[in-house]
């Protein structure tokens, strides 16, 4: 079974329990005066469970294009490895520890820190430039959301004060 | 008419605003040059900023800069690296390349811009025409033919989205329409579907979500595949600007009519300026004469001015039921009406009345806008050029953080950045499976709206009955179903009927 019918099978399972939510649970703590509206909290999602799982059963059931079918510059997941996976995986953990990170430690070293691994994750090696660059791009970036916007982003770890 | 021209003068001849019309298209053409960051991206990072300016007017005519930049950035970079970073200026590669590998790119990239300017200009003045009357008419509907109308734009969305993904893109819509039912809704004081956790009291962030549906994966992609992001030439030098007479009688016509075709494609929801661009390639080369023909492809300045002029037209079409409506067709007039929201503006028949300043200031900000591009960027182009230099070591990294900064910035909170990298995960994937993606936003956007004018007819009407009562509703909802079967219907023929000459031989 091809990914598009794969994926369609775990949309499908999520609707049906988004339907189950829908039709059974959440119409349970709905007061009374509310239960004669013509129109309650779960209508709407009730609408939606139906056509989801009409149109996600159409795709499991049906034919799915096949790798051949490629389009230019689109990426044949049949073979992943093929492409740069670690890369793109690493960066996604280096996201993840950016967002948990961000706060605690601070935007400027967090923020430097994610911009000099990734670019040396990329293959990046000239660290006499690389270390300026993400410095100074910070720098501007914390300027211009903190002082021209006025958006509050903690510039240093937790324990050196709110620095704003 | 008049009147709403001088208020939109006035409006957009400040110089606050003239300063964001002429920023917002050079940041627009910057970061639209780059691959990776398309229009949709790039508007959702302004955001922030645009929330931040207060003003809606001139937020909204910065994002409008933007988005037009954003074109131009990303037709220069079709012409100057066969690299085009979204989907509407492919066409634009076809000829355009050829020109600039001809040694001719300065050529190009003036034909590009005089027709985009021309395409946007006819575009905007459709855009007077057009929008007031529609406005009129749709003074006259009630929250059921709200409800039909936002059924009849999602239905056109799925039925375009091409043969064999209208159950795709419809399940995207619906899985866009769910995600929008999550969080806690104004008709109801209920949170719905939180799970019990508590950052999803307030439901998804709409920005968070854009950047996860289109920035994240194209980043993801970049990375995965190397050669995506390769920009050489991009640093060569680009000469001669100028355009002969007889060029400019040649693409005078195909301008015209381009641009007119352009919009009216461009004001239907969901086939916007891709489909337009497309069409608009295609029947210029079908009309032309044998040699001019032959020449289609190989650098033909005609193939290159009729996607440009016919996608310019298309996106100000879609700012018709953006407008009038607040019904967005694409992804990128979405995310505007995202931003319109947020900023309390409310998008629909009542906009020219209640804000005409809005709505005026926006169509006028549009000349400038194609104005500023004609004048300021092409000649700067050489220049902008330059940052298609930026190696990938640095300009991925780069691409992550700002579409992380959008994310955090729009909701000042970490957990948004970790449902980022998670929903952008899941778009990779569904892209890898070829499901697209704008029908998903587009949904989620008119989620609340569409729940909100379903309730409110159900209650006026108690039940669905409003369904049968509004004859306007009925014929809306009827259109919405024939968008629908229509296109599995002929796709089905279509096979039987192969199925049917391949079993004859």
């Amino acid at each position: 079974m091809a990914l598009d019918r794969w994926i369609a099978l775990v949309i499908l399972m999520i609707c049906m329990a988004y339907g189950y939510a829908a039709f059974f649970t959440i119409d349970a703590g709905l007061p009374p005066f509310m239960q004669r509206n013509a129109i309650w909290p779960s209508t709407f999602p009730k609408v939606l469970t139906v056509l989801a799982i009409i149109s996600s059963v159409i795709i499991v059931l049906g034919k799915s294009k096949g790798s051949e079918e490629l389009k230019d510059g689109d990426i044949d997941y049949t073979r992943l490895t093929d492409y740069k996976l670690g890369q793109a995986l690493s960066l996604l953990a280096m996201m993840a520890i950016y967002a948990l990170m961000l706060r605690p430690v601070g935007f400027v070293i967090s923020t430097v820190a994610f911009l000099s691994i990734s670019a040396v994750i990329l293959g990046e090696r000239k660290y006499v430039y690389l270390l300026p660059i993400t410095v100074l791009a910070t720098g501007i970036v914390w300027y211009l959301v903190q002082v021209v916007l006025g958006i509050y982003l903690r510039p240093l770890p937790y324990f050196l004060g709110t620095g704003g | 008419m008049l009147e709403g021209i001088m208020i939109g003068l006035s409006t957009a001849f400040t110089l606050t605003n003239l300063m964001m019309v002429i920023g917002g298209c050079l940041i627009g053409t910057f970061i639209g040059m780059l691959p990776g960051l398309g229009p949709m991206s790039i508007i959702s990072i302004m955001i922030p900023v645009a929330i931040t300016i207060g003003d809606p007017s001139a937020a909204l005519i910065l994002l409008a800069g933007v988005y037009y930049g954003a074109i131009f950035g990303g037709s220069t970079s079709s012409i100057l690296i066969n690299a085009p970073g979204v989907a509407s200026t492919v066409a634009t590669s076809f000829d355009g390349y050829p020109l600039a590998r001809a040694g001719k790119a300065g050529k190009a990239l003036t034909v590009a811009a005089i027709s985009s300017f021309c395409g946007g200009s006819i575009g905007a003045i459709l855009l007077m025409i057009f929008a007031p009357a529609l406005a009129t008419v749709a003074l006259l509907f009630h929250s059921s033919e709200y409800f039909a109308l936002m059924v009849v734009g999602l239905s056109a969305i799925a039925a375009f989205a091409g043969t064999g993904q209208v159950a795709k893109a419809m399940l995207m819509t619906v899985l866009g329409l769910i995600m929008a039912t999550v969080g806690e809704g104004a008709l109801f004081n209920l949170p719905r579907f939180t799970m019990g956790i508590m950052d999803l009291q307030s439901g998804f962030g709409f920005i968070t979500l854009a950047m996860a549906m289109f920035a994240l994966p194209e980043a993801l992609y970049l990375v995965l595949d190397p050669s995506r992001s390769n920009t050489e030439g991009g640093g060569g030098e680009i000469k001669d600007l100028r355009i002969t007479k007889e060029e400019a009688k040649e693409i005078a016509p195909v301008i015209g009519r381009q641009s007119v075709q352009g919009f009216l494609i461009g004001v239907l929801p969901g086939a916007g300026a891709t489909i337009a661009s497309f069409l608009g390639y295609a029947v210029e080369r079908n009309i032309a004469s044998k040699e001019d023909q032959e020449k289609f492809g190989k650098g033909s300045v005609k193939g290159l001015a009729a996607p440009e002029a016919a996608n310019n037209a298309a996106c100000t079409g879609s700012f018709v039921p953006l407008l009038t409506l607040g019904i967005p067709g694409s992804g990128t007039t979405a995310i505007l009406l995202g931003a319109l929201i947020a900023l309390n503006v409310n998008p629909g028949p009542r906009l020219m009345i209640d804000q005409p300043e809005i709505f005026w200031a926006v169509i006028i900000s549009m000349y400038i806008g194609n104005l500023v591009l004609l004048v300021l960027n092409l000649p700067l182009i050489p220049y902008i050029a330059k940052v298609l230099a930026v190696p990938r070591n640095y300009l991925i990294p780069f691409i992550l953080f700002f579409t992380m900064m959008g994310a955090y910035i729009g909701q000042n909170n970490a957990t948004e950045l970790l449902l980022l990298v998670g929903l952008g995960i899941c778009a990779t994937v569904l892209r890898f499976a070829d499901y697209p993606l704008a029908p998903l936003l587009i949904g989620f956007i008119l989620g609340s709206m569409l729940e909100d004018n379903f309730a409110r007819s159900m209650q006026l009407y108690d039940g669905i009955g409003f369904i049968m009562e509004r004859p306007m509703t009925l014929g809306l909802l009827g259109i919405a179903v024939i968008l629908i079967i229509l296109p599995s219907y002929r796709a089905r023929r279509a096979r039987m009927r192969a199925r049917g000459i391949a079993d004859g031989d």
